[in-house]
Order: C-alpha cells, then sequence, then structure tokens
C-alpha cells in the first residue's frame, strides 16, 4: 500500500513521464480510497488546462 | 506596387492590421515569457504577422484571432529555442536542483499529507476570468528563470520530456525534478494568490 507522499509524487511524475501498469494501478486504487490525493489530483489535471489555454481567449 | 516580397500580402487589409496591432503587447509578452529576450520576442512576433498576414486566407474567423495567432506564435518560439538551445544550453541547471525531498515538509513522517490539498472548486469558473490569467503569469514569472524556462517548455510550448532535456543538454532525471519543483511552486503559488482569496463559487 502506497503512503499519500508516494502518491503525490508519481500523479506529479505522471504529468511527465509514462507510469508504468503497477504504478497507475497502485496511484487508482489510493486514489479511491483518498480524497486529499484526490483532489491533489484534480490541481495538477487543472494547472494544465490552465497553461494549455494560457494566456486567455 | 505595395513593396511586397513575399506572395499573399498583394491585398492590404487595414482593419486586419489595426487587430494585429492591437494584439502586438499580449504576444510580447507571451514571447518575452519564454524567450527572455526583447529582440528575439520582437522577432517572433514579427514572423508570426507576416505568417498571419500570408494566411488570412485559412484564419476565416473559424477561432478567436487571439487563439489562432497565440497557436502561430507558439510554434514560432517552438523553433527558436530549438535553434537557440542548441547553441546556448540552460545555465545554472546541474546536480544541485536534483534535491528532490525539498518538498518533504509537504509529509508527515508516516507519509501522510501535513496540510491537506484544498479543493480548488469548479476549474471552469476559473479559467473563464482573464485576471486568473494575470495571476498564473505573475506565479510563472516568480518561478526561478531556469525552472520557469523548462517548465513553460514542458507545459505552454507542449514540448515532449524527450525533447527538452535534449535541447537543454540536461539528463531526464534531472528534468523531471526541475518540472516537478516547478509545478510544485506553481501550485503553491496560485492556491496562495488565486484560490486562497476569491475563490470563484463551484
Amino acid at each position: 500500500m502506497k503512503t499519500c507522499k508516494e502518491v503525490h509524487r508519481l500523479v506529479i511524475e505522471g504529468q511527465d513521464r509514462q507510469l508504468s501498469r503497477m504504478e497507475r494501478i497502485s496511484v487508482r486504487i489510493h486514489l479511491m480510497m483518498c480524497g486529499a490525493c484526490r483532489r491533489f489530483e484534480a490541481q495538477m489535471g487543472f494547472l494544465r488546462q490552465a497553461l494549455r489555454r494560457f494566456p486567455g481567449d | 506596387m505595395n513593396g511586397a516580397n513575399s506572395t499573399g500580402d498583394a491585398v492590404r487589409d487595414p482593419a486586419f492590421e489595426t487587430e494585429l496591432q492591437h494584439l502586438r503587447p499580449t504576444l510580447l509578452r507571451f514571447a518575452l515569457l519564454h524567450l527572455r529576450d526583447e529582440q528575439s520576442a520582437e522577432d517572433v512576433v514579427q514572423d508570426t504577422f507576416l505568417a498571419a498576414l500570408q494566411g488570412r486566407g485559412k484564419f476565416a474567423g473559424r477561432a478567436q484571432l487571439k487563439t489562432w495567432l497565440v497557436a502561430i506564435l507558439r510554434n514560432k518560439i517552438v523553433d527558436r529555442i530549438r535553434q537557440r538551445g542548441r547553441e546556448a544550453p540552460l545555465p545554472g541547471l546541474d546536480e544541485d536542483e536534483g534535491d528532490a525531498d525539498a518538498f518533504d515538509a509537504l509529509f508527515a513522517a508516516d507519509g501522510h499529507w501535513q496540510e491537506k490539498p484544498a479543493a480548488w472548486g469548479n476549474p471552469e469558473a476559473s479559467l473563464q476570468q482573464s485576471r486568473f490569467y494575470d495571476v498564473l503569469e505573475l506565479c510563472m514569472k516568480a518561478l526561478p528563470e531556469n525552472l520557469c524556462r523548462v517548465f513553460t517548455m514542458r507545459e505552454i510550448l507542449e514540448m515532449e520530456t524527450e525533447e527538452i532535456c535534449k535541447e537543454l543538454q540536461i539528463s531526464t532525471s534531472n528534468c523531471w525534478v526541475v518540472l516537478y519543483r516547478a509545478r510544485m511552486r506553481l501550485r503553491e503559488c496560485l492556491q496562495l494568490r488565486w484560490f486562497g482569496e476569491g475563490v470563484p463559487a463551484e
């Protein structure tokens, strides 16, 4: 079972490299159970979305 | 005789040129964020205008003019970085950036969050406000230059990590660490300067 710290690291690395299958599965399982990490993942997704739209319409 | 030395600009279009002029400061700022050099920024914006005047027919109002110009500009900037990267590797990016545990403070010894991440609400609400992009730009500029450069290449210019490492002649693991740090700092800055105060309603 991965800790929040480990999952946070994988979530952030997943923005820049393809995670392995095992990594992806362990992240998924953790996120199902952890609201804090889910919010962190959402923040990373938001960042990407915002930067793709920068400097706005 | 209109002094045209390239194809496609035989017909002058003052209204269009005025619109371009109007967007010039925004484009310059965007270019400067990536290139950090006024002359290069001027050059790529000029190239973008030339391409826009030549490709006027292709535009035909399908997208917002600004969105279309930024897309062209982005390509010009990537080309410029590719030329430049081989000449001048990124300064000051070495092993001391490899301190990946700088964010240990976020977590307790048992690996749990010290302070749980906040909910950022409905992202669309933020993304539709122009003031949000000002804050985002401010936060990017607050990053140390090397972090900002790698990060904007990755996220705004949408270059692949592999290529960024190659262009800047840094190791892949170093590249990841830099991106990691940039993301964490940006997150912190947005939390503080945007979501911390007037969080848009969900």
